[in-house]
């Protein structure tokens, strides 16, 4: 527990409370939520700082796996020990699993027109343009581009175009990477 | 075992290595189920893409669409939860002791080495649906309209999502 936190941010949430938060996070966002996840946390309820968040996200994004469902587990496990851990990702979850759920059975049963063949095209062409958007924004983030970037490269040429498996690729990748930036957080 | 039992096992093992969220797994999770399984086929696999795109929600719901079309109800829950279970095990096991370990050199170099990876995975996810999709010119061109969009302007990506729909519907691409 930080005892830098301001007392007004010190409001703590039960579970019905979790569960509804984290749903309109879930709820509310488009292509990744962590940003809705932010603006509710530390804005809206005002349940952590923003120094608070920063510090937690820094682990949930540290490990792999969705970043956000790391997020639910600590702000959860933080107020309602393994109960909250156990509904704020669920909260986070149920809706958008409802809808996507719901849009499965409409693709089971008119996937195959012809019509909505030509429109999920139109839209993988889309999500396909945003995609590569966001390596392109993933990778102007990079620090230290002219060393990182070559691992990008070689990442890109072992799993799109060599179809290597991708657990291998990424341990070799992270012994090969993370012992240059090693070797340079040496120098410094 | 039952197809949903191997779906678990299959998405556990990956959720270890997926630096960079579910859409760093695209590739991936295409080798296992269209290429090494023949569960879905390429194009189901791209308008399972699309469908997440389209939806609210996190973006670890493509793996849910993805257990649904091999193995129904049980199928998207294995999935979704193979994906999202190890990882928050282990952090509901760590957090308290993330300060201590967070700054190390290790840690930092961890960090800084897994980012460069986390890019190519997406990029390669990005190549991978676009030749699964099997994309004419015009809708290379929207491809390549959305990217230098998306990038200079703050549209909300719904919007595209629509035009995509829109064109999509007309038979422009």
């Amino acid at each position: 527990m930080s005892t830098a936190a301001t007392p007004e941010c010190q409001s703590r949430p039960d579970l019905r409370a979790l569960f509804l938060g984290f749903s309109a996070v879930g709820l509310s966002g488009f292509g990744g939520v962590l940003p809705f996840a932010r603006r509710m946390l530390v804005e809206q309820r005002k349940w952590m700082t923003a120094d608070e968040f920063n510090t937690q996200l820094g682990l949930c994004q540290f490990l792999p796996g969705p970043n956000v469902i790391n997020l639910a587990v600590v702000v959860g496990k933080r107020y309602r020990g393994v109960a909250g851990a156990i509904i704020a990702p669920v909260g986070l979850l149920a809706g958008p699993l409802a809808i996507v759920l719901l849009l499965a059975l409409l693709y089971d049963r008119y996937g195959s027109l012809p019509i909505a063949q030509s429109m999920l095209r139109g839209i993988a062409a889309v999500g396909c343009g945003l995609l590569f958007a966001m390596a392109w924004r993933m990778g102007s983030a990079l620090k230290g581009k002219a060393v990182f970037l070559p691992f990008t490269a070689l990442t890109v040429a072992a799993i799109a175009w060599l179809r290597w498996p991708l657990p291998i690729v990424m341990v070799a990748g992270l012994l090969l990477s993370g012992g240059v930036a090693w070797w340079q957080l040496g120098r410094k | 075992m039952s197809v949903a039992g191997e779906l678990f096992l299959e998405f556990a093992l990956l959720s270890f290595v997926a630096f960079g969220g579910a859409t760093a797994l695209l590739p991936e999770m295409h080798r296992v189920v269209v290429d090494n399984h023949h569960w879905l086929d390429d194009t189901t696999f791209t308008h399972l893409y699309a469908i997440a795109q389209a939806a609210p929600g996190p973006n670890v719901l493509v793996v849910t669409l993805i257990g649904w079309e091999v193995a129904g109800l049980a199928g998207a829950l294995a999935a979704t939860l193979a994906m999202c279970l190890p990882m928050s095990i282990l952090i509901y096991l760590l957090i308290d002791r993330w300060e201590s370990f967070s700054g190390k050199r290790w840690q930092q170099a961890v960090s800084l080495g897994v980012a460069p990876l986390a890019v190519g995975l997406v990029f390669s996810g990005a190549t991978l649906i676009a030749t699964s999709a099997s994309l004419g010119w015009a809708a290379w061109l929207l491809l390549a309209a959305t990217v230098v969009a998306n990038l200079r302007t703050k549209l909300h990506p719904l919007w595209f999502i629509a035009v995509g729909a829109v064109l999509g519907l007309l038979g422009l691409v």
